[in-house]
């Protein structure tokens, strides 16, 4: 039988899903004997063109990271699309958007006015911003533009299945491909990890009660947090009950809550909403002036809390680019 | 066209772009390094929480997150006006030494170093890790995966997650280090520093005892006389985690020597339009375009700039090897960006020196860690030396912490302009009368690759697909050669 075909690619990422992959350390090796990887740009030599000669369909499995953020990107994961039986969105940019897509929250013109004249050390009087066509020295030169938003892998192309996490453990990497490989195939739309919230495998859930009820909340740093007890009883949002588990809560065993890099738990289908909804719910203040004095002096940040890696997911804030 | 060549690279952090323009007798007109992407975290750091800083920004680069991580803490210490009791800092600076070790090592034998240990113009299927092998062993490395998998266990220990660790807060860390964790801290420590020394071993052995190398790191080919910036302590040693930003001249004179805090009187940005990459300056010089020399504002940062805008190491075996570096390569300071890649290994053997002075001190082990903020934040400076660079994180918020306003002096941005220079002089000392190889045009790339850049980093954007294409067109515009490494 011929080995599988995998490939991996990267698109707007910090590299991290990169290391990630690397820190398979020796189950690479298992890796290399069971399949014959295709591309894979952060250590082999194997480019577009490789891609493009092969006939359609005739790469097993595409493993990408990285949100859609560049045409070349958009261009890249159609060709992979193409090529590949099984495309994996590989943590949370592909999966979600991640934290870059942050940015959807603003617009484009906002983050080059700033970028390019209102950052404090810039001097740049002419208002000179970098331009798709420029010259330099008589050298003309061309610059690839950048997509309105950043855009999880499954708005670009089909995605047969997710792998969780900012970046994903190096256990759940494996887990994913060698089920991949080994043709034990999950149903279509399956995201790795577990099916249930990150609460369940976390070390301090003996301390979780039953009911919670917040009458305050505290961010991290205005707290020295009790390592060995449940973190929201301690009046600290953690986004463990409404996370996928699987990363066998990595962030509490550094002694601090979880901000939810392993995206919704099944049947969900976005994170900040069901997290809002969640914290509301056990929010025990039902008098309006002071939840209002709550929220302003704690300075909620609705965003960077409850939608961390999934606002590439939430079109609403797209809309600002559009008018 | 007279030939499309398209060869893929894997030893460089980031999109880059170099387009080469030739004259009619195939000399170089000019040859340009171009930065193709942006992704603006100053921009979407504006109305997050300030204590979510260190963890956002780590998501600028997954290969340097611990440098972002630590400077954002370090500015949130600044922003709260909050000192951390001793053990938490130690417990930081153990950390960041850890991830400096890892991350120099990868360059040294992953990235840049295949030029030097398989060759300049080594066939391009061998400059790299599978060339290494067969030059130095298998063995050698597997030495190398098991000390980068031990070091980054060390990471997750004190990290909680490895790539965007969850540590820095402002005031302190977020957990003591359990005896347990220390046992495991020293003892890999002990590793490291016979890893390190065994690094220099390889350059001595490989690189400096061969005459030819010394000849070319010493070439003018690779040499730009330009001002350089480093963290210095007290004594003017070399510091990766905190201390005084020291500018040299290019006599190696002192230019200034400054607390972060007044970093904007010091250092501005320059736009082209025809990169994404802000260019770094020194005010105090001004920007003149991209020339060198003391009359211009460029100036450099990381290993070498580190090592010149210092006095020593404050280890004894570093600082044994720094007074050996200046020796052979003939006074202070050295202008030959090849020698980055010695500076490089020579600052391997301080971290693992100062991981060791670090962990065998009683008070890192104390559990006092944290000091609560109590102070009305407002602004927020903090600085420290990423593997590439004088990295500074700069926020402003309300008084609830509120991020209003973020400005990040990014490791590769401070080299952008100097490396501008770089790739064009090595272009026009190697290409002569048209003649262009793959081993020529490796060269031009290792004028770069010295300062192992990320560009990712330096425009806050996207590794992405990371990859180098050099275009060169004739005298008529017309594209002559692509090499595409994508
Ligand atoms: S998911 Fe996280 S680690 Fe992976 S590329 Fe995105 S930001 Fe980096
Ligand atoms: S809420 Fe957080 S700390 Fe509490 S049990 Fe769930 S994951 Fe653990
Ligand atoms: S604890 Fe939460 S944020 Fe941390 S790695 Fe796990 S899922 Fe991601």
């Amino acid at each position: 039988m011929p080995k599988a075909k995998v490939a991996f690619y990267w698109c707007a990422s910090c590299g991290g899903c990169e290391e990630a992959q690397v820190d398979l350390a020796d189950k690479l090796f298992d890796l290399v004997e069971a399949a014959d990887i295709v591309l894979w740009p952060v250590a082999m030599d194997f480019k577009r063109e490789d891609v493009e000669r092969m006939p359609d369909g005739s790469i097993d499995v595409a493993i990408i990271n990285g949100g859609i953020r560049m045409s070349e990107h958009e261009e890249m994961v159609k060709l992979l699309r193409r090529k590949s039986k099984l495309v994996v969105a590989y943590g949370s940019c592909a999966h979600m958007g991640g934290i870059p897509a942050l940015a959807n929250a603003y617009t484009k013109e906002s983050i080059f006015k700033y970028a390019y004249e209102e950052a404090p050390t810039v001097n740049n009087p002419e208002g000179r911003r970098p331009e798709v066509r420029a010259s330099f020295d008589g050298v003309e030169l061309e610059l690839p533009a950048f997509l309105d938003y950043l855009k999880p892998l499954d708005e670009v192309v089909e995605v047969d299945y997710y792998i969780p996490g900012c970046p994903p453990t190096p256990e759940i990497t494996w887990e994913a491909i060698s089920s991949i490989l080994s043709g034990k195939l999950p149903p279509k739309g399956h995201v790795f990890g577990s099916d249930r919230a990150l609460c369940y495998e976390c070390p301090l859930n003996e301390t979780k009660p039953e009911k919670i009820s917040l009458d305050t909340i505290k961010r991290p740093h205005q707290i020295v947090l009790d390592p060995n007890k449940c973190y929201l009883t301690q009046g600290v949002l953690c986004m463990g009950p409404v996370t996928r588990g699987g990363c066998k809560a990595l962030c509490i065993k550094g002694n601090m809550p979880c901000t939810g890099c392993f995206g919704p738990v099944d049947g969900v289908s976005y994170q900040g909403a069901k997290a809002l909804s969640f914290f509301s719910s056990i929010i025990n203040i039902d008098d309006e002036n002071t939840f209002r004095k709550l929220v302003e002096e704690l300075g909620v940040d609705p965003l960077g809390w409850f939608a961390k890696y999934c606002l590439g997911k939430g079109t609403i804030y797209r809309k600002k680019e559009e008018r | 066209m007279r030939e499309v060549v398209i060869d893929p690279i894997t030893r460089l952090e980031g999109h880059g772009k170099i387009v080469i323009k030739l004259d009619e007798n195939g000399n170089v007109q000019k040859a340009i390094l171009q930065v193709p992407e942006l992704r603006g975290f100053e921009k979407f750091l504006v109305g997050r929480t300030a204590e979510d800083a260190p963890q956002i920004t780590s998501r600028i680069c997954g290969v340097c997150p611990w440098a972002h991580h630590m400077a954002a803490t370090k500015a949130l210490d600044d922003l709260f006006k909050v000192e951390p009791p001793l053990a938490a800092k130690m417990i930081r600076e153990f950390a960041y030494n850890v991830f400096m070790l890892e991350d120099h090592a990868l360059h040294f034998f992953v990235l840049g170093g295949p030029d030097f240990i398989v060759g300049p113009t080594a066939a391009k299927e061998e400059r790299n890790l599978v060339g290494i092998i067969k030059k130095l062993g298998a063995d050698v490395v597997k030495n190398v995966i098991i000390t980068r998998k031990k070091l980054r266990y060390l990471e997750q220990l004190i990290g909680g997650k490895i790539t965007h660790p969850v540590l820095g807060l402002p005031g302190g860390v977020a957990k003591p280090l359990s005896d347990e964790d220390w046992k495991i801290c020293f003892d890999t420590s002990k590793e490291g520093i016979e890893f390190a020394k065994f690094a220099y071993k390889a350059l001595k052995d490989i690189v400096l005892s061969n005459d030819q190398y010394v000849e070319l790191i010493k070439s003018d080919a690779y040499t730009h006389k330009t001002y350089y910036m480093g963290l210095v302590d007290d004594n003017n040693n070399v510091n990766f985690y905190d201390g005084k930003i020291r500018v040299v001249d290019p006599e190696g004179r002192e230019f200034a020597k400054f607390d972060v805090r007044n970093y904007l009187d010091h250092i501005a940005e320059h736009v082209e339009p025809w990169t994404y990459v802000r260019f770094t300056y020194l005010k105090g010089v001004g920007w003149k375009g991209f020339v060198d020399g003391k009359e211009s504002g460029i100036y450099s940062v990381a290993p070498l700039a580190r090592l010149n805008a210092s006095n020593g190491m404050a280890t004894p075996m570093a600082n044994e090897l720094y007074k050996e570096f200046y020796q052979v390569m003939g006074g202070k300071p050295i202008h030959s960006t090849l020698a980055f890649h010695w500076a490089r290994v020579i600052e391997m053997v301080y971290a693992a020196e100062r991981m060791m002075e670090l962990i065998e001190n009683p008070e890192i082990r104390s559990k006092d860690v944290r000091n609560l903020p109590k102070e009305r934040p407002d602004v927020g400076i903090g600085v420290v030396e990423a593997p590439r660079g004088t990295l500074i994180h700069h926020y402003e918020t309300d008084e609830r912490g509120i991020i209003k306003r973020a400005n990040l002096i990014v490791a590769t941005q401070n080299n952008s302009a100097r490396m501008v220079l770089s790739v064009d002089k090595a272009a026009r000392s190697l290409i002569k009368n048209g003649k262009i190889d793959d081993g020529i045009l490796n060269m031009v790339e290792m004028a770069f690759r010295a300062y192992d850049p990320c560009h990712a980093c330096a425009t806050h954007s996207l590794p992405g697909s990371m990859p180098l294409i050099v275009r060169i067109y004739d005298s008529d515009d017309n594209l002559i050669k692509e090499i595409r490494r994508d």
